[in-house]
């Protein structure tokens, strides 16, 4: 489904990726970790098309498309999803009424009939189920004086309307609560078919004993230095990063 | 053979129109006299006046207009299409600066609501008309009011009597037919509210043809006791519009008061909105928006006087500029000695489209009060691009992602629009100035 091979990109003069590869099949969960600043991010940012980056050489295959060839809402609509990190607040832009202007056009760029307001009421309710949010909290302008865990579940909530093929989780686990990470994993869990993929970015097991992942990576100076397992997810959480540091600075 | 180059002079031009509009009010002689020694003392603001500094409104007078050609015979348009077709109300038509009684409709029944032409309420006695006209409109200050005040001779005269709470609005249409030739024109305007009385008042300025028209316009509203008025100015003339315009609102104590000016189109507009707060318990907001593109230039200068305690201001000025587009925003707000307990909040938010367009915006707070609440602030910058990524990454394509932030930036605004028709039309206004057809 997603195929990125040497991928390398800069903002400004500084160069935050050296040369990524990784392949995501359809139905398969990857899970991306490493230290701060090693470039998480801007991977994720640069997968959905975020124009400050300059990507200097790599390919992006996407479904057999050439994702870096795309528009933000051109990758969108062929089914790419990011949840922030950080979501942005827009004040005067309430979740429910962009949701509808996002659905429609998606709708409208498949050639398929934009949905009315009933059906799409219909829709959000049983997706507002989905990741326990409140409809007064996706009435008030986007993100603007939500909690961290509010705007996380947010992001949920948008993906499970939009329904993509590739979601790209960045640290969505970051500032939830307990209960609220179990329902995040729960809404991504509900989500998850044969013919979808998730990369999720993190930097805690906790999640992954809730979103099991296939694969385990280790991004590091913007390069991804280890792979593996659920397993070395476990022995990241014991262990830290210090040895793949010294393994890195071997090789 | 000599050869005389004639220097053409915009304040003698003015000299000119001036001596020529003869008054039809013996009533008002000595006040327009007055005026005219006022408006030769001041001179029309050259470029290095305060006031009128990033607004070339005098060298454009200069420029674009010819004096000797000014229309003057009467028109025969039709102001129908101006009219605002979903707000019903009690229509009065000024046609260049001619109150047109044919095209004028009250349906307010008359203990509620009484319009006239207010030289005619001068020349018939009318107290409340002698007793507030050209009570407030400093002519000292500022040339275009004297200028004003000098020649005027059509305006509309508004008496709201006591304890009358209007439902229907007033709509005031002020157009300007250019189309066989420049057109300049200085109407006057009074409202007097009564004591426990509330009414909305609503003006719009438009015209018909291509060619350059120049309009100085000045309004006296004198709000009473307890009295809420609410007043509209709706600035979306699509032809060659210079516009000066002095709105003064004296308020009594406890009483109300929600100004809205809108300006979307025209080629300089310049709001002079001043606020006198002479009681207690007053509230006032002043909201504007201007959304402008190509050569416009919006100047809104506004000044907020507490003269007493315990009153509350706020002003909320949002600005979009596109193309070559000029917005400036002056604010002032004044806190007299006596004027303690006072709250005055201003804020100017803007942001610019393009590279070549420009904003100046200035707060002025004089302060003589200490124990006041104020505060002010002002913005400008360009769309936030993390957000509309954001937008964007949900499959909403970049125009509509710009469109939806523009429409969040100026609803703030809109949002404050009480008279729901009124609101619905100048959303689809706004609407379609930031292409929000989504
Ligand atoms: N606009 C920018 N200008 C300069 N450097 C930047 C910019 N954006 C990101 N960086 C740098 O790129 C590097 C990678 O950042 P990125 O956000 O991708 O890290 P991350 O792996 O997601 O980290 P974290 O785990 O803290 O979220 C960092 O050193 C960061 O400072
Ligand atoms: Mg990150």
């Amino acid at each position: 489904m997603l195929s990125i091979k040497n991928l390398q990109a800069k903002i400004g003069d500084k160069q935050i990726l050296n040369g990524i590869n990784l392949e995501v099949k359809a139905g398969e969960v990857h899970a991306i970790m490493g230290p701060n600043g090693s470039g998480k991010s801007t991977l994720a940012s640069v997968l959905a098309g975020r124009e400050d980056y300059e990507v200097v050489q790599g390919e992006v295959e996407f479904q057999g498309q050439n994702l870096l060839d795309m528009a933000p809402e051109d990758r969108a609509r062929a089914g790419v999803f990011l949840a922030f990190q950080y979501p942005v607040e827009i004040p005067g832009v309430s979740t429910i009424n962009f949701m509808k202007t996002a659905v429609n056009q998606i709708l409208k760029s498949r050639g398929q009939q934009p949905l009315d307001a009933v059906s799409f009421l219909k829709i959000m309710k049983e997706k507002m189920k989905l990741v326990d949010i409140d409809q007064s909290l996706l009435n008030r302008s986007l993100n603007e004086g939500f909690s961290g865990g509010e705007k996380k579940r947010n992001e949920i909530f948008q993906m499970a309307m939009l329904e993509p093929k590739l979601a790209i989780l960045d640290e969505t686990d970051s500032g939830l609560d307990i209960d609220a990470l179990k329902i995040v994993a729960h809404g991504v869990n509900k989500l998850r078919t044969k013919s979808n993929a998730v990369i999720v970015v993190t930097h805690y097991q906790r999640l992954l004993d809730y979103i099991i992942p296939d694969f385990v990576h280790v991004l590091y100076k913007g390069k991804i230095v280890k792979s593996g397992t659920k397993d070395l997810a476990l022995e990241l959480e014991a262990k830290g990063y210090d040895w793949i540091k010294d393994e890195v600075a071997v090789a | 053979m000599s050869v005389t180059v004639k220097e053409k002079n915009a304040s003698a031009e003015v000299k000119n129109l001036i001596d020529k509009s003869v008054s039809l009010n013996p009533a008002v002689i000595s006040i327009r006299k007055e005026a005219l020694e006022a408006f030769q003392k001041l001179g029309l603001p050259d470029k290095k006046a305060e006031e009128y500094r990033h607004t070339p409104i005098t060298s454009l007078l200069q420029r674009d207009f010819d004096y000797d050609a000014l229309l003057s015979k009467p028109s025969d348009l039709d102001p129908k299409e101006y009219f605002i077709p979903s707000v019903k109300g009690n229509i009065i038509v000024l046609i260049n600066g001619v109150y047109s009684s044919a095209h004028s409709s009250v349906i307010s029944p008359a203990d509620e609501v009484h319009i006239t032409n207010l030289s005619e309420a001068l020349a018939g006695g009318d107290t409340m008309a002698l007793e507030h006209f050209a009570k407030y409109a400093d002519v000292k200050s500022d040339a275009f009011t004297a200028w004003n005040t000098a020649s005027w001779n059509h305006g509309v005269f508004i008496r709201i009597p006591e304890n009358a709470i209007v439902q229907t609005p007033i709509l005031i249409y002020h157009i300007h037919d250019a189309r066989a030739g420049q057109v300049m024109s200085a109407s006057r305007n009074l409202f007097v509210i009564g004591r426990h009385s509330e009414v909305t008042i609503i003006e719009k300025f438009d015209s018909a043809g291509l060619s350059h028209h120049f309009s100085n316009t000045v309004t006296e509203a004198v709000v009473s006791e307890n009295a809420h008025l609410e007043l509209y100015s709706i600035q979306n003339d699509a032809g060659s519009r210079y516009q000066v315009g002095l709105t003064h609102i004296h308020q009594a104590g406890s009483s109300l008061v929600n100004t809205f000016t809108f300006t979307l189109n025209g080629k300089l507009i310049r709001n002079n909105l001043q606020l006198s707060l002479d009681g207690e318990g007053i509230e006032s907001h002043m909201f504007g928006l201007y959304l402008i593109t190509d050569d416009t230039v919006a100047d809104n200068h506004t000044t907020v006087d507490h003269r007493k305690p315990n009153s509350f201001s706020n002003e909320i000025y949002k600005g979009i500029m596109d193309g070559n587009s000029k917005g400036v925003f002056n604010g002032k707000i004044y806190v007299r000695p006596q004027a303690q307990k006072t709250n005055a909040f201003q804020s100017n938010k803007n942001i610019l489209l393009s590279d070549k367009a420009t904003v100046n915006t200035k707060p002025q707070l004089e302060i003589w009060a200490d124990d006041v609440k104020c505060s002010h602030g002002c913005t400008t910058g360009q769309l936030d691009s993390e957000a509309l990524f954001y937008l964007q990454t949900r499959g909403i394509n970049k125009e509509t992602a710009r469109a939806m932030m523009l429409y969040a930036f100026a609803i703030e605004v809109l949002n404050n629009v009480k008279h729901a028709e009124l609101k619905t039309y100048i959303d689809q206004l706004v609407s379609e100035r930031l292409h929000t057809n989504f």
